[in-house]
């Protein structure tokens, strides 16, 4: 392409004065970009199923998420007419709405009782605050009862949570199309009733906590297996092929082996009744009652951590050591460095790209893990992802789980220009 | 010659077996696995597939995440499960939501032999409109009785570490636990949810359970205690009791029952909203679900049955003969203190204390 360009430049400079033309009569410049187009769409054609592939299967899911988190189509969904009337109250006030508000109110419970729509409204306003689900439940089985006017003493008979100026103000924050607040609860902070924007109360707050603590692991992680893989990696590419070979399979065997597999005998081996406790109380190092806990922790997250992402770490060290030339070594030597200040001041520099990768991939997977900590890891060395898997599955908060993985994404994101700024992406060999 | 023959011959009798198959219908049962499942596939089940040869029973052993999957199968526009088997809270959430069907008890349902509508058999037990009652499962305690000097006797014993030191397991989750420190901190035991609405009163709750704080392995699947009780991890831990009776009677573990203050919870069916068997899986429910059949499921599990028709026919274990009556959680000499799951409380306020625990539990 580089060429083409070139020879166009030479080409179109004599143009001037005459158009030069191919055998056809088409002028060259033409003819030269329609070749270059139609080398281009058969690239792009080529590359489609792929783009397509992540289009449809990574980033409109990613997407899909961020929208999640800030949809609240709910609100205006099944709570249409009331929403609506609601633009003209003022929440910051001391009253609550008037009756025709009520009458709104009345209409839309009645048709999403109908509709059994209703209860979703109450799940929603429930995140916000207690005690909206069973407000909701309790109207949509009472509201068919209701007939005549006025609906604001019916309703506020029937529930008096009707008449709580604070569900009225929730209400009417929450009315729009897109919320803020499981952006807000992600961060542990929180709306309060007039409407300003402060820090959870202390004894909920937790997620700030758990991404810092996922953020401090992985980096713990990390630095343990990169001063665990470094001597391996360095004795795999220095010795003869045969023997680095088997010990190659060594590290790849537990790789291949089921990550559940792996997990479940870490729990057998150390346990407080399991083989490591047995054998320590057996040699008289530890006694009966003071069985090291080792694992539904964070040590026995870190150790099954490290154990399982390993390979992540040798792989791409031992591929940069590989084609470090032992002759480096000797010329330093021979130049009068000590072996330490040789291995610092030549082996170690030329080392960097396979740290980069190895510690970049395990840093990264690590701060996404959920199977290991949600095995091993107790209380204390749960992670962020398990939290995300615990709103998508048990508490069913998913505005509050996309939320979380949005932040989760941001950071991952945020770390890899760092990464980039001070090492340079271009910097990083995994193999 | 012949070899085409044959062959059109066999395709032949491949497209009849096809058509034979197309018109079986495929019900997608989803259930909690285990032993469980294996006590509805025996008592319900088999004999329905032997009743009607062209129904197959599938079954999927995703209960536990029932709800988010269901509710992911609602949003994505296919639902491919027939009917859902879920605790009570999880099925009052689902109608909350509209993704279940709503049943009318009596004419969906089979009356008690004796003619009773099915509403009234099963009582109190239907705690939503969607909701069929299926058992009823108690979360008690269990505990090593090797591995402790004197057995517990009450919830109290749950909490006191110098009476009994050692590990002990507890759900993951705020219900149950906060229930017990209160009565273990000396709440009359009726005005437990009274209490638990007050902030003092939460706070009271945590401040109890941070005495055994350090001491408690937190379990989150239902086959994790007795696990950890087998292996001696824990020398109590709460757990259904199903599953302590499995463990104690066809293990022959060395665990001993703790019933006090059993907290008594419901499970049974739901059927999601747009199913595509909907006709068959009615059909299959009235039966599944008639006195006969719920007594029969206690053959093979300790739950006891949800109607009140069914207590009278529980009989014998199937494999091990041992009479079923005393091991349900309702036999009286276990039920002596009990403690019924208020299901209007914890749909409000599970979310705000579950986080709450969450974040004790990080501290």
């Amino acid at each position: 392409m580089a060429e083409a360009t070139a020879n166009n430049v030479v080409l179109t400079a004599p143009a001037e004065k005459e158009i030069l033309t191919t055998a056809d009569g088409t002028p060259l410049k033409v003819s030269l970009q329609r070749a270059l187009r139609r080398e281009k769409t058969r690239a792009l054609l080529l590359i489609a199923p792929l783009f397509l592939f992540i289009l449809i299967t990574f980033l409109m899911p990613i997407f899909d998420m961020l929208y999640r988190g800030v949809d609240n189509t709910v609100m205006p969904q099944y709570m249409s007419r009331t929403v609506q009337a609601l633009g003209e109250w003022d929440p910051t006030g001391e009253e609550i709405p008037d009756e025709p508000i009520f009458e709104e109110l009345f209409l839309d419970l009645k048709e999403g009782a109908e509709n059994k729509t209703i209860g979703r409204v109450g799940k929603r306003l429930n995140y916000e605050k207690s005690g909206m689900s069973s407000l909701f439940r309790k109207s949509q089985r009472r509201v068919k009862k209701i007939e005549d006017p006025p609906y604001k003493e019916a309703l506020i008979k029937m529930d008096k949570k009707w008449g709580d100026i604070n569900t009225w103000r929730l209400i009417h924050r929450e009315r729009g199309k897109y919320t803020m607040s499981y952006y807000l609860a992600g961060l542990d902070m929180r709306t309060d009733e007039h409407g300003s924007i402060r820090a959870q109360d202390e004894k909920r707050q937790i997620y700030v906590k758990l991404f810092g603590r996922t953020l401090w692991m992985s980096a713990l992680i990390t630095v343990i297996c990169l001063i665990l893989a470094y001597p391996i990696s360095y004795l795999l590419s220095t010795l003869p092929l045969r023997t680095s070979n088997i010990l190659i399979i060594l590290v790849l065997l537990p790789f291949w082996t089921s990550l559940l597999v792996r997990t479940t005998s870490w729990i057998a081996l150390l346990q407080q009744h399991g083989v490591i406790n047995d054998l320590l109380v057996w040699l008289n190092v530890v006694s009966e009652d003071g069985r090291l806990s080792m694992i539904h922790n964070k040590t026995g997250t870190i150790i099954a951590m490290v154990h399982i992402l390993l390979p992540f770490m040798v792989l791409p060290l031992y591929s940069v050591m590989k084609t470090i030339p032992p002759s480096y070594m000797r010329a330093a030597r021979s130049l009068g460095a000590n072996p330490f200040l040789a291995f610092v001041r030549v082996y170690m520099p030329n080392t960097v790209p396979g740290i980069g990768a190895g510690c970049i991939l395990v840093f990264i997977i690590s701060i996404g893990y959920y199977i290991t900590p949600a095995l091993v890891g107790g209380t204390d060395g749960t992670f962020i992802s398990n939290f995300i898997a615990y709103h998508i599955s048990t508490s069913l908060n998913w505005g509050l789980a996309a939320a979380l993985a949005v932040y989760l994404l941001a950071i991952v994101l945020v770390l890899y220009i760092l990464y980039d700024k001070v090492v340079g992406i271009n910097n990083m060999k995994l193999g | 010659m012949k070899l085409k023959l044959t062959s059109v011959a066999a395709g032949l009798a491949s497209g009849l077996l096809l058509a034979g198959t197309a018109q079986a219908v495929d019900l997608t049962v989803v259930s909690w696995g285990g032993a469980y499942t294996a006590s509805q596939q025996k008592a319900y089940h088999e004999p329905y597939m032997k009743m009607n040869p062209d129904i197959k029973i599938l079954n999927d052993d995703s209960a536990s995440e029932g709800l988010a999957k269901l509710r992911a199968q609602v949003e994505a526009g296919n639902i491919s499960w027939d009917l859902v088997d879920m605790v009570a809270s999880a099925a009052i959430t689902a109608c909350d939501e509209g993704i279940v069907l709503e049943i009318d008890h009596d004419t969906m349902l089979a009356p008690a032999p004796d003619g009773t509508p099915a509403s009234e058999d099963f009582g109190d037990m239907i705690v939503s409109e969607c909701f069929i009652p299926q058992i009823v499962y108690s979360t008690t305690f269990g505990y090593r009785t090797d591995l402790v000097k004197t057995p517990p006797t009450s919830i109290a014993d749950v909490f006191d570490l110098e009476k009994i030191p050692g590990k002990r397991s507890l759900e993951k989750a705020s219900i149950n636990n906060l229930e017990w420190a209160l009565i273990a901190d000396g709440v009359p035991p009726e005005e437990v949810y009274d209490v638990l609405e007050t902030e003092e009163g939460v706070d009271r709750a945590f401040a109890k359970l941070d005495t055994i704080k350090d001491q408690v392995v937190w379990w989150v699947k239902g086959a994790v205690p007795t696990q950890l009780l087998a292996d001696g991890e824990v020398v109590m831990a709460s757990a259904y009791n199903g599953r302590l009776f499995s463990a104690i009677e066809e293990e022959k573990q060395p665990i001993g029952m703790m019933w006090d203050w059993q907290v008594f919870d419901l499970d049974g069916w739901v059927v999601p909203k747009g199913g595509k068997n909907e006709a068959e899986v009615l059909k299959y429910l009235k039966w599944a679900t008639d006195t006969q059949r719920l007594a029969d499921q206690a053959k093979f599990i300790s739950y006891g049955p949800a109607r009140k028709s069914s207590a009278p026919l529980v009989g014998k274990h199937a494999d091990l003969g041992i009479e079923m009556g005393p091991h349900m959680p309702t036999a009286p000499e276990n039920a002596k203190t009990t403690l019924l799951f208020n299901f209007e409380f914890w749909a409000d306020r599970r979310d705000e204390l579950d986080e709450r625990f969450n974040a004790w539990l990080a501290q």
